[in-house]
């Protein structure tokens, strides 16, 4: 646990970076802090491991006031992850990796080896392990940043827009393979970031702060949507706030799944059109998991892959009810897809009905 | 400081500081002209570039004393001939230049040609209207090192005989005599300072839209 | 280059290899004393960011000084007190020191600040205590610029050491100031070519040394290094 009691970082030119910051981030939980720039995010997040001192206030790692420890102590307990990864350009990966093991006093050797598993872990091929941080993408090399904070493996972590400064497409990436990770260690981590997506998606709570370093609200990503505290949080958590909070309601049997029937591919033209409802009819495989869906009108002789129409993204039926409605509105037919654990097709939902039933039960089960 | 003696040579010294004058700025230029086109083909050819940018580093370790007396066997001149300077500063000159001018028009955004390039330009006039004048604060910066370094390599000529303002160092240490050697470091740093000032001049002239702040 | 090849030339007193010996040995001091000086200098003013106004006016300055006639001035000033050799080879060490001082400094300092701040920032958080981000991080990302500046430091003296010959000091410039006075030109030739011939093999020795010591993660080679931060290379001003 890593808390915050009264603390207050007051610069002598008279600026209040962080104003009486009051927080708790629990034993094994991912607490995010976010908030527009210069809301002393960062500031609090290096007070923790004492880059920067705090004017007043104590901060406590498992009820230890971290004032009286030994500074560079201090962070060898805490793994630090920042923006731009900061691997040392001189060191090869896997010595990057090393670092903190072999800044602990274990062999070169032994800190090695468990630094090659590190990096496999973090999604990164072991011939990585020999070339050098300027022969890495921004988020491999941010991977290796992860890592390296893992190393030594601390109970707690700090990590500053980890996955800011890499492009959308591998921070989403990114982001799905660390919320595995930490599903796995578990570790306490505080993240700061200003990407109020990133914070809900991630976070098992989150904190928003305002500028002058106040605490506007600390709530989990659902209650954050569906109550904030004032109008400035209501502001910075987005206008379609309502639509993102559907992405922590659990669909959990609320929603009539309806039938749907369906062809295989080879089917021929006539069995098409005999299936279809409306303009359009369901491909699946032998597994009966969804390939597609196809128009008989444009069918001549038997149905093939160049019939398929993509665009429909399936819904797992343990989802959410944000993913439910996107399956229904992105399919060309507008009934969304409905699968099972193993990507079989359970049925199919209509817009229609997913809306009344979230009408019919406005305070359903969140998912988390 | 002997001031009447200063008074009385003169004519001497301005005699010495014509020449030292011309020994430092006509390499100059020259070696500015020489090397703009081979900056500009070091920055085309990406196998040129290493030959030029590595001859020029060779060139320029080879002391300034020793290339004074090797340029003789060279040009066929006689060592007392001032042209040996000339060329020997337009070696070190060139040397100098050649990869800052590679480096300049390497500096000069893509987007920026491909701005050029996409009204119309042609390949040399995107290069003389806009990589060029784009580059020419690097260039300048470059220049002004050039130029300050070709004041004080002019006096090494004095150990040698050909007359510019480091005679008076020589001959003060013939004399035991401070008042030339002072005269003399002094013009030789007002002069370095006064060309240095002419480009800084000069690249803010040429380039107007940069803020008038020039980076040493 | 008959000279050069003399035999009576390669033995005794004034011979070629001591000539060598002695240019190496004033050469190899005043550059160990300008680094003692000038590098943990520049490491300060780097990472402290105190006296930054130093390293741009004191280069420049030092730039403009013509060395041959801050070589013969110090030698008047300093030889009197002197009765020995060194009243001469005292002020030379000074000079080629004070040569030498600035393109270390200015690299070291540079060097230094282009150290990547996050790699510091990530050194620091990680628990390193600030000798070790020194020793472990700052120095080594900051060597390759520290070197180039010991280069370029190691040329200029090598050269302005040929120069001092005037002022009686020993070394290849006798070659070139005695066959001037005794109006020798083979033997001038001969000492071009053997100063020459030095310079290019430091040069070459010290650029060897860079690529054994700097780390292949820094240099990764490209063939275009073309960067604006890279301070340009300081001349050889003699």
């Amino acid at each position: 646990m890593i808390k915050f009691e009264n603390v207050t970082k007051a610069y002598p030119d008279g600026t209040v970076a962080v104003d009486g910051l009051n927080l708790e981030a629990p034993t094994g939980k991912l607490t995010i802090l976010v908030g527009p720039s210069g809301c002393g995010k960062t500031t609090s997040l290096r007070m923790i491991n004492r880059l920067i001192e705090p004017t007043s206030g104590t901060i406590y790692l498992d009820d230890q006031p971290t004032s009286g420890m030994d500074a560079a102590l201090l962070r060898r307990r805490i793994g630090y992850v920042i923006q731009h990864a900061g691997l040392f350009p001189h060191k090869t990966i896997v010595d990057n990796v090393a670092t903190m093991p072999v800044l602990l006093g274990e062999s070169r050797q032994k800190a090695r080896i468990k630094a090659l598993e590190l990096i496999e872990r973090v999604g990164l091929p072991a011939s990585f392990a020999k070339r050098y941080p300027w022969q890495l993408s921004g988020g491999q090399q941010q991977r290796v940043g992860v890592a390296r904070a893992l190393a030594s493996d601390p109970a707690f972590m700090l990590m500053d827009e980890p996955f800011s400064a890499v492009d959308p497409v591998v921070r989403g990436q990114l982001q799905d393979e660390f919320l595995r990770l930490q599903r796995e260690i578990g570790k306490t981590i505080i993240m700061v970031t200003h990407d109020i997506d990133e914070a809900l998606k991630l976070g098992d709570q989150v904190a928003v702060m305002r500028v002058g370093g106040k605490l506007a609200q600390m709530a989990s990503p659902s209650e954050l949507l569906t109550s904030p505290a004032d109008e400035f949080v209501a502001d910075f958590v987005g206008r379609d706030r309502g639509y993102r909070s559907l992405g922590f309601t659990k669909t959990a049997g609320a929603v009539a799944i309806g039938e749907e029937a369906v062809i295989q591919l080879g089917a021929s033209a006539d069995e098409a059109r005999a299936k279809a409802s409306g303009a359009w009819v369901l491909v699946v495989d032998g597994s009966r998991k969804p390939l597609g869906w196809a128009q008989p009108e444009l069918v001549r002789g038997e149905v093939t892959r160049e019939h398929l129409n993509l665009s429909g993204i399936p819904a797992v039926v343990s989802g959410t009810m944000r993913q439910l409605l996107d399956a229904a509105l992105s399919s060309p037919s507008r009934r969304g897809v409905v699968v099972d654990e193993n990507g079989e097709l359970i049925g199919t939902v209509t817009a229609t009905d997913v809306v009344k039933a979230i009408e019919a039960e406005p305070h359903l089960e969140t998912a988390r | 400081m002997n001031f009447e003696w200063l008074g009385r040579q003169s004519d001497n010294i301005v005699f010495l500081l014509g020449w030292h004058v011309l020994l430092a700025v006509i390499p100059l230029i020259l070696g500015l002209l020489i090397a703009l086109p081979l900056g500009w083909w070091a920055h085309r050819s990406r196998r040129i570039y290493p030959l030029l940018v590595g001859v020029a580093g060779l060139l320029y370790t080879v002391p300034s004393l020793a290339l004074f007396v090797l340029l003789p066997l060279v040009l066929g001149t006689k060592i007392l001939d001032p042209l040996n300077i000339v060329a020997a500063l337009t070696i070190y000159t060139v040397a100098l230049l050649v990869r800052v001018v590679a480096d300049a028009l390497e500096s000069v955004p893509e987007d920026t040609v491909q701005a050029a390039k996409a009204m119309g330009y042609r390949g040399y006039q995107s290069l003389l209207k806009v990589e060029l004048p784009v580059g020419v604060p690097v260039i300048s910066a470059g220049l002004r090192v050039a130029a300050v370094s070709n004041v004080s390599l002019v006096s090494v000529a004095a150990l040698l005989g050909i007359p510019q303002l480091g005679s008076l160092f020589t001959q003060g240490f013939q004399l035991r005599f401070f008042t030339p050697i002072i005269a003399g470091i002094v013009l030789c740093v007002v002069l370095a300072m006064i060309l240095d000032g002419l480009i800084i001049l000069l690249n803010r002239w040429l380039t107007p839209w940069t803020p008038k702040v020039v980076a040493s | 280059m008959n000279y050069l090849f003399d035999p009576r030339h390669w033995s005794g007193a004034d011979s070629i290899p001591t000539l060598i010996g002695e240019h190496l040995l004033y050469s190899l001091i005043a550059l160990a004393i300008a680094a003692i000086i000038a590098v943990p200098l520049g490491i300060y003013i780097g990472v402290t960011g105190k006296g930054v106004f130093l390293i741009a006016g004191l280069a420049n300055a030092l730039r403009a000084l013509p060395s041959v006639g801050l070589l013969i001035l110090l030698v008047l000033l300093i030889s009197p007190a002197f009765p020995s050799k060194m009243g001469y080879i005292l002020p030379s060490l000074i000079v080629l020191v004070l040569l030498a001082v600035p393109p270390i400094l200015t690299n070291t300092y540079a060097g230094v600040r282009a150290v990547d701040a996050a790699a510091v920032d990530a050194a620091r958080g990680m628990g390193f205590r600030t000798m070790k981000i020194l020793t472990d991080v700052q120095l080594p990302c900051s060597l390759p610029l520290v070197l180039s500046g010991v280069r370029s430091a190691l040329l200029q003296i090598i050269s302005t050491a040929t120069i001092a010959a005037y002022i009686s000091l020993g070394g290849l410039g006798r070659l070139l100031i005695d066959g001037k006075a005794q109006n020798d030109y083979s033997q001038m030739v001969a000492g071009a070519v053997l100063v020459a011939l030095l310079a290019l093999f430091f040069d070459q020795l010290l650029a060897f040394i860079t690529r054994r010591v700097v780390s292949p993660g820094l240099t990764r080679r490209t063939i275009k290094s073309a960067s604006p931060a890279e301070p340009v290379k300081t001349p050889v001003t003699v």
